[in-house]
């Protein structure tokens, strides 16, 4: 378990530092990039937790097309090489209230739910596993999800037409 | 006991692994550049140039260029940002390199038999487009920016259908791994006869197709190649790109089109696979087998590269949204009623 937590240190810092890097920087593409660096960290961290398919659906989902999209989006409209003026804005205390805030109820809820369980991660879980869990045990919050994916699709489609 | 039974540490191990990959990448895209991209294509196109260096078949056209390739000078726009100018080369060379990392070349030939095997190559796969998106605007140039949005807007498009053309194959499977499908292959039987196993293009041959168009507009190929279309953008997102950084993209080209062939040979003729060939003579016919499916699968990849004119812009998205992937449900339904009925 060393390893796994000397790894976790390793991500978390990097992650941090990333994340940092995300909101302080003044060039839009140069934040998105950082974005990448955070949500990969994530998927690594997936992986520290033996959830395989999660972390290369992460892979795939955020990095392979949500932060394309970022990129694509801010490319074709203004993406100027150099900084770009009034990127940030003058909220830095109630930033930092919020995140104390948000630090401080995630650990409460995480502490009072699973402080005395002890998760075993011997081996991935198989991603037979996860699909069973999916379409048989939640098939129904499953099915729900796709069909409001289905409406934003269609309410997106409706939106952008002209005619 | 096995003959090839040797003990490893695992150190030793991981670094053998790291070693071949690093290996097998630039060898992938040399073969492939020079039996297709100079051959092949010269013959076809009647191409007397890469026919000429060296006497014999033109053998030293390819040592030639990679000589050039090495003095020439590692020039950097004024107005670029160089810092992601020069690591977007890279990013897209590592999504190459981490493609191989599950492709396996023997039963036991694999750098890690991963459960989601497919899955993990096709999503590090895209990362790819990432580097596409930071040459192109990391070099200050409207080329080469509209270059790496054409090349976003394909990939992004063409990552459906290639992802839902596998999903045939792995219901048939019942398996992600590579391994897995490799053995269901080898392991199966046409109707009751093994002679050949049962190689997955015969009852997914649609996938086959859509999987190889797909690929072919993955990696930029013709008919799908207008993010490097050279008579409207020069050279796309890698116009600014230089010796060595160029090198780079190259290897990252034919290093993919390597993989994407290893892929469909994996995943539609079997892979390492000889039908009752098992174990340690599995291990060291594997390598050969693999290479030769491998090269089989790249000769129709290339073929149709030197062969069709570009499509249009429009052309494509409508094939990729109004075509590939309607077709690609309709085949992932019937496979899943055939695998449930059976």
């Amino acid at each position: 378990m060393v390893a796994q937590n000397v790894a976790f240190g390793i991500l978390a810092l990097a992650m941090v530092l990333a994340a940092i890097g995300v909101v302080r920087t003044q060039n839009v593409v140069h934040a998105a990039l950082y974005l990448v660096v955070v949500l990969a960290g994530a998927a690594a961290q997936y992986i520290l937790l033996a959830a395989e398919f999660v972390a290369w659906v992460q892979v795939l989902i955020y990095i392979g097309a949500v932060v394309i999209l970022f990129l694509f989006g801010i490319m074709l409209t203004r993406a100027p090489m150099g900084d770009l003026e009034g990127l940030n804005n003058r909220q830095g205390l109630p930033a930092v209230v919020a995140t104390l805030a948000l630090i401080g109820t995630l650990t409460a809820l995480l502490v009072d739910a699973f402080s005395d369980q002890e998760i075993v991660l011997d081996a991935p879980t198989p991603t037979a596993d996860i699909a069973t869990q999916v379409f048989k045990v939640y098939v129904v919050p499953f099915e729900a999800v796709s069909i409001l994916l289905l409406a934003a699709l269609v309410g997106a489609i409706v939106l952008a037409r002209r005619d | 006991m096995n003959a090839l039974a040797v003990e490893i540490p695992w150190g030793v191990l991981l670094a053998i692994k790291a070693v071949v990959i690093l290996a097998v990448v630039p060898l992938g895209a040399l073969v492939l550049g020079y039996t297709f991209l100079l051959k092949m294509m010269s013959h076809m196109q009647s191409r007397l140039g890469p026919m000429d260096p060296g006497g014999f078949h033109g053998w030293f056209q390819l040592i030639g260029d990679g000589i050039k390739f090495l003095q020439k000078e590692d020039i950097v726009p004024d107005e670029a940002d160089r810092r992601v100018f020069a690591l977007a080369p890279t990013v897209v060379v590592i999504s190459t390199f981490l493609i191989f990392v599950v492709i396996p070349a023997g039963p036991r030939l694999q750098v890690a038999n991963l459960d989601v095997g497919v899955f993990y190559a096709l999503a590090v796969s895209s990362l790819s487009v990432i580097g596409v998106l930071m040459a192109g605007w990391a070099s200050a140039n409207k080329f080469a920016l509209i270059g790496a949005l054409r090349a976003a807007a394909q990939l992004i498009a063409y990552e459906l259908p290639l992802l839902l053309a596998v999903v045939g194959v792995v219901i048939q499977a019942g398996t992600m791994s590579l391994q897995g499908i490799v053995s269901a292959q080898q392991d199966g039987a046409i109707f009751g006869w093994s002679g050949i196993g049962n190689p997955f293009i015969l009852t997914q041959f649609v996938g086959f197709l859509l999987f190889l168009i797909a690929a072919q507009a993955e990696l930029t190929q013709t008919p799908f190649d207008m993010p490097v279309a050279e008579s409207e953008l020069v050279a796309g997102y890698m116009v600014e790109y230089t010796g060595f950084r160029f090198l780079f993209f190259f290897i990252g080209e034919f290093g993919t089109a390597t993989a994407f062939a290893a892929l469909a040979a994996t995943l539609f003729l079997g892979g390492w696979s000889i039908p009752g060939v098992h174990g340690t003579a599995a291990d060291l016919l594997g390598p050969l087998v693999l290479v030769l499916k491998l090269m089989a699968v790249a000769f129709l990849m290339f073929w149709v590269r030197f062969t069709y004119p570009r499509l249009r812009e429009d052309q494509l998205q409508a094939l990729a949204w109004k075509v590939l992937i309607p077709i690609a449900l309709v085949n992932v339904i019937i496979t899943a009623i055939i695998k449930v009925a059976i």
